[in-house]
């Protein structure tokens, strides 16, 4: 089965918030307008100008990285599509906001305990088969939630129906290799305050062609090592022997 | 040649060093005092309290500084081990016991300032039972901790000798350090490679004069060089404060050896950056290549050119001033990838708060305080000054026969 995703359609918001509220109070925390993605707030609808406005939000990637460089898998992609923080795992190293290419985890920099603070695509609702909180309460249908499959589908027909109204690309579909959140934007993404510079492919392939290489190196590397110090060793032991031969032949002669 | 002579040793060195000791240690203990004051606001009121870092610069200096730098600093134990045990240059063998050291102290530090940089330091054991292979970070904190092992199972029978345990000292020298050399290795260039893997993944975020995917390589090689140069600087700053240092023909064989893997790091990695087509921001003069410059001209080529003369390697003054270079440049070169070439290359705004460099500056001043306290009571180096030691008769021997 296809993982659950949001459309966002930028044409659509009207910049409302309600979204934004929506969120929060499903996430227990204080209500407020963000003015941008804090420890408090895991979306952000930003005023661009011109009744513009862009979402931020976690983009729920297919092959995330956050959760390959976590060390100790505190960050999970669940098979419905969420991505999640487990706060008995995680050692705070912030390696995942080091690499999502989306800049998306925040820290609770005040805290003596800190969590990693991201939107969680309310997988609570998800696994009970409801859509997410700012999918269900959007008044305009900027933001839509079901099967990737079905919300690409969904966005390229619009793309299709009015060409003259989006940038042309679905921002989000190649993004890190595919993430679980889909823009249709009408201002570039760089206008649009996001990443321009994501790569178009997974990211987690870069390091892991490194790491899949070390059992390969370390054998080949600790034979050698191993080699050098046997041979040299061997050649002492020689060379302590004939000298042993040596004076006791000394000692023959006397 | 026992314990009985180190005291002695040991007396006179304090003695003579008297008024220069009572500056030191009244700096270091306002520097510990004050570093009680930032570790208690760290732990009550979290990292934002003593730091500039924040959401967009999740790094700072104590990820470049005291883990980059403090690991690849620590590279010169397993250079020498290796040089001395696996390819048997035994000339070299004075220096093994303090390079296991300075790496022993060196990792402990690094271990500290994570305690200190990790948003929840109780569970930094968490690797042990979690497990995640695709992450560098995991292989890493595995290598940190069993490398960490290793030196101090290398370090181990300095204790012994000091109290007279001969044949265990003797049993781990003869069965466990072949294999705890080799181990070193492994695991070291594991985990020198690593700290460069973890860049890799964020290509679009580091300003590509620093990016390459050949990251772990370009660390591996520079910490090698790093770990001959830091053995004649170790050598020298041995000297000063306990009159203990290495032959100048070894010195100098050690300079002809740095100057050839500096060469061999520095044709790597400007054959990278033209392969890669980034050559050209070394040369449009803003910020960033002037940092560039910098690094590769003044802590590489300068120092490269010098270690190949002659009349360099044959001062010994000069050729440590030259090697200390060669330590700065990649020092430097770590900086440059953790704070320099990440803040250009996502526009964060980070400038270090002073607190983070009071525990930057604790750890270094406490890895030297545990370094002088072995130094006195351990036979860390061998009897009377290194420079009149016969190459022959190395102290190791010492452990090997009493
Ligand atoms: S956007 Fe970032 S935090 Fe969200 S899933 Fe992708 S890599 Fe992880
Ligand atoms: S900060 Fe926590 S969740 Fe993020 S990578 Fe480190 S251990 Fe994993
Ligand atoms: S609720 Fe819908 S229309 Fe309102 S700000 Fe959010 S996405 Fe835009």
């Amino acid at each position: 089965m296809s993982t659950y995703a949001l459309l966002f359609d930028q044409s659509l918001c009207i910049g409302c918030g309600a979204c934004e509220q929506a969120c929060q109070s499903e996430h227990d925390q204080r209500p407020h307008k963000p003015d941008k993605l804090d420890h408090d707030s895991f979306t952000w609808v930003e005023d661009l100008g011109h009744d513009q406005y862009a979402r931020h939000l976690c983009m729920s990637c297919e092959n995330p990285t956050c959760v390959s460089v976590c060390p100790v898998g505190a960050l999970e992609k669940n098979s419905l599509g969420p991505v999640t923080w487990d706060a008995k795992k995680c050692i705070g190293c912030r390696y995942c906001m080091m690499a999502c290419p989306f800049e998306i985890p925040k820290y609770e920099w005040h805290e003596p305990n800190p969590r990693i603070r991201k939107c969680d695509m309310c997988v609570h609702r998800v696994t009970k088969g409801m859509p997410t909180a700012c999918a269900s309460i959007c008044p305009t249908g900027a933001t839509n939630f079901g099967t990737r499959e079905a919300m690409l589908k969904e966005a390229h027909r619009r793309l299709k129906k009015y060409p003259e109204r989006y940038t042309g690309e679905v921002y989000g579909e190649k993004e890190a290799g595919g993430t679980g959140v889909l823009m249709l934007l009408t201002k570039s993404p760089s206008e649009s305050d996001l990443p321009d510079n994501v790569p178009q492919h997974d990211m987690p392939h870069l390091t892991w062609n490194v790491l899949e290489k070390l059992p390969q190196i370390i054998p080949v590397w600790g034979a050698f090592l191993g080699g050098m110090y046997w041979l040299g060793n061997r050649k002492n032991e020689v060379a302590a022997h004939e000298r042993e031969e040596l004076q006791e032949r000394g000692h023959g002669d006397d | 040649m026992s314990g009985k002579n180190y005291r002695k040793g040991g007396t006179v060195m304090t003695e003579r060093k008297l008024p220069k000791l009572h500056f030191w240690s009244s700096f270091f203990v306002l520097l510990m005092i004050t570093l009680a004051v930032v570790l208690f606001k760290r732990y009550t009121q979290g990292i934002g309290a003593i730091s500039n870092l924040n959401d967009s610069m999740p790094w700072g200096l104590w990820i470049g500084f005291d883990l980059l730098c403090g690991v690849a600093l620590g590279a010169g134990g397993f250079t020498v081990t290796a040089v001395v045990y696996i390819f048997h240059l035994e000339d070299y063998k004075p220096m093994a016991r303090p390079a296991v050291l300075t790496a022993f102290l060196g990792y402990l530090m690094v271990i500290a300032a994570l305690l200190v940089d990790l948003g929840r330091p109780w569970n930094i054991w968490h690797p042990l039972v979690f497990w995640n292979p695709h992450s560098v970070m995991f292989e890493v904190g595995w290598c940190v901790m069993l490398y960490t092992t290793v030196l101090f199972l290398e370090f181990l029978p300095l204790v012994f000798e000091r109290l007279g345990y001969n044949k265990q000292v003797h049993f781990m020298h003869k069965y466990l350090t072949p294999g705890l050399v080799i181990a070193g290795v492994l695991l070291s260039t594991m985990h020198q490679s690593s700290l460069g893997t973890l860049y890799v993944i964020v290509p679009e975020k580091l300003y590509p004069l620093w990016y390459s995917p050949i990251l772990p390589i370009l660390f591996f090689v520079s910490a090698i060089t790093l770990g001959l140069a830091m053995t004649n600087v170790e050598s020298f700053l041995s000297f000063r404060a306990f009159g203990k240092r290495l032959e100048a023909p070894l010195l100098r064989k050690i300079g002809a050896a740095t100057a050839v893997m500096l060469m061999v790091y520095l044709v790597i990695r400007i054959e990278d950056l033209l392969v890669h087509g980034s050559l050209k921001y070394a040369f449009k003069f803003d910020m960033a290549s002037w940092f560039f410059l910098a690094e590769i001209v003044i802590g590489g080529i300068v120092p490269m050119v010098l270690l190949f003369m002659k009349r360099i390697r044959r001062n010994p003054l000069a050729l440590t001033g030259t090697q200390i270079l060669v330590v700065l440049g990649i020092m430097f070169n770590r900086m440059n990838v953790a704070v320099t070439a990440f803040q250009l290359g996502t526009g964060s705004d980070y400038r270090p708060l002073w607190m983070e460099f009071v525990v930057s500056m604790g750890m270094i001043a406490i890895g030297v305080f545990l370094f002088s306290l072995a130094a006195r009571y351990l036979p860390v180096f061998p009897e009377g000054p290194l420079t009149d030691a016969k190459p022959k008769d190395p102290f190791v021997e010492l452990g090997k026969l009493r």
